[in-house]
């Protein structure tokens, strides 16, 4: 029922970006999401769509993993497309009773829809290839400057690390309590919006409490094992620059420099 | 027959993930009998109690409930869920509402029954098992585990099923917590003639509860038959990671040492009657 998901969902195989260093694979998902926003043009978006293919390419994960990423917000994108069409001023190309569809909504809707789409597949793709493990360790160590400031990073870090670890048990769960309260006669599916969300309640009372209870024992088990916070705390696999997370680095920034360039030669293409 | 399943076949996830989890199941289980299914973890009981009140569909394959396909299009399977109910693994962890007593009503009042239906309904339910009335309006959290599960199976109870299904019901309750839920199990069906299916990891509570055992493995039902017949296969049900009762283990072992006794016995109780014939036949010592 809830299997689709894969936000947050590792897919275990050996590639060249599932070797690479975690903190390079965030840098870059950072800036490819940045280089998204950066113009409105379709040459960034040609260019931008080359660099996820090749990602894609390189990261051996079959496609339809990033396509099922994509199921559980196409709602939102959905009514992002209609708003934009139907709400965008500017020269009318299409009018029926007191709708208008602009020019600029159109393309705003296309470039949305692309942009938005073109997100979720570049953040799946590093969640995909990259441990909730290693992505909590790259963050603590690219974040660990704001220690100065008193920030809590490796506390920050850990919540972030237990956050990602419960996602799929908490879909289980959730999965398992459907399948009681079901059984049970529930019903899910029928009624208004407001009845729905009554029968929502028996789902997630259980969760909360089962979520509570989880949360209790984990802590519980970490204090069991001394768990003191992060400080004086060493690591097992220290996260350490190879010579290919370099030349990734360097990759990123070509690919940023490209898309810039393509970005100011896009804008004065028509379109 | 109550319940007919024919060739049914499962599979979950897609692609290179997917695991076929019910190979060609068939059996068919009479009004009124206690079944127990056992196999190790993975073996597919969960997968196949869930296809009995309609949570899974059938890849191929169909079950008949008193003689109608409940896989087909205008099938009520909300009915279906009353008449065949499922208490899963852990059914504590489903209690939601603020009294037990509310919670209770709800699968009653998810039939459609009134308040004072529903009310009646798990009134008779949590007396059957054994929660006292003091207890009725307390928060079903403030429970202890052994209670929380009871509540739990009252709430299952209270739809008034013809078929109750549990999976694993004696799960990490203290002995006497086992005995008790077991034996108002024996109970219903004793009284009320229930169909009772106990997917169990204990082999004791299958020889002493059950008259009829289904033992899968991948995803198949590999041996069917009382248990008596079931547990004179020791080794293969040891290579399956199974096992027999301790007992019967035990009076296998009497006779292969040359101890005139029947090694089909499969209860304590049994053991105790045999050994002591055999004493009294003075064979022994």
């Amino acid at each position: 029922m809830l299997r689709d998901i894969t936000l947050g969902q590792y897919y275990q195989t050996d590639s060249l970006l599932h070797r690479l260093d975690p903190r390079v694979k965030i840098v870059g998902t950072f800036a490819y999401i940045i280089s998204l926003f950066l113009f409105r043009n379709i040459t960034i978006y040609l260019i931008a769509g080359l660099w996820l293919f090749a990602m894609i390419r390189l990261s051996k994960v079959p496609f339809r993993f990033m396509v099922k990423g994509l199921k559980p917000v196409i709602m939102i994108l959905l009514v992002t497309v209609i708003c934009n069409v139907l709400f965008t001023k500017g020269t009318p190309v299409f009018s029926f009773w007191k709708i208008t569809i602009t020019d600029e909504g159109l393309k705003m809707a296309l470039f949305m829809t692309i942009r938005f789409v073109m997100l979720i597949i570049g953040s799946t793709l590093m969640t995909l290839t990259t441990t909730p493990n290693q992505l909590t360790d790259a963050l603590e160590s690219l974040l660990s400057p704001l220690n100065k400031l008193h920030v809590p990073v490796h506390e920050i870090s850990m919540m972030m690390a237990i956050a990602l670890r419960f996602i799929p048990i908490l879909m289980e769960e959730t999965d398992k309590i459907m399948k009681a309260q079901l059984a049970r006669g529930a019903d899910f599916e029928s009624g208004n919006m407001f009845k729905r969300v009554k029968a929502m309640l028996p789902l997630l009372v259980p969760l909360f409490v089962s979520a509570f209870r989880r949360a209790n024992d984990l802590a519980m088990a970490m204090e069991a094992r001394c768990y003191r916070g992060g400080e004086g705390r060493t690591k097992m696999k220290p996260l350490i620059y190879k010579n290919t997370d370099r030349r990734a680095y360097l990759c990123i920034l070509v690919y940023l420099v490209v898309l810039i360039v393509g970005g100011f030669i896009g804008k004065r293409l028509p379109l | 027959m109550q319940i007919i399943i024919d060739q049914l076949n499962y599979s979950y996830g897609d692609g290179a993930m997917r695991q076929q989890a019910l190979k060609d199941v068939s059996f068919s289980i009479p009004k009124g009998q206690f079944l127990a299914l056992i196999g190790h973890t993975g073996s597919g009981k969960s997968t196949l109690i869930q296809h009995l009140n309609g949570l899974l569909k059938a890849e191929s394959g169909s079950i008949y409930f008193h003689g109608e396909d409940i896989s087909d299009e205008d099938y009520n399977r909300k009915k279906l869920r009353s008449k065949v109910g499922l208490v899963f693994q852990y059914p504590e962890h489903q209690l939601f509402e603020t009294d037990v007593f509310r919670d209770v009503c709800f699968g009653p009042k998810n039939l459609g029954l009134d308040d004072n239906k529903a009310g009646l309904k798990a009134f008779e339910a949590l007396h059957q098992v054994g929660i006292p009335e003091e207890l009725f309006y307390v928060s079903p959290f403030e429970l202890s585990g052994g209670q929380k599960r009871r509540v739990a199976i009252a709430g299952v109870l209270a739809m008034e099923p013809e078929v109750l299904i549990l999976d694993e019901p004696t799960a990490g309750l203290d002995p006497r917590g086992r005995e008790e839920l077991l034996t108002m199990l024996k109970k219903l069906h004793k009284q009320k003639h229930m169909t009772i299916l106990l997917v169990s990891h204990s082999m004791e509570d299958v020889a002493k509860y059950a008259e009829r055992v289904l033992v899968m493995e991948k995803g198949s039902v590999i041996h069917d038959g009382s248990p008596k017949e079931v547990f004179s296969k020791r080794e293969e049900l040891k290579r399956l990671g199974l096992d027999v009762p301790e007992i019967t283990d035990f009076m296998q072992d009497l006779q292969r040492e040359g101890f005139p006794v029947n090694p089909q016995m499969i209860t304590v109780e049994e053991a105790r009657q045999e050994i002591l014939k055999a004493f009294k036949k003075g064979q022994l010592c």
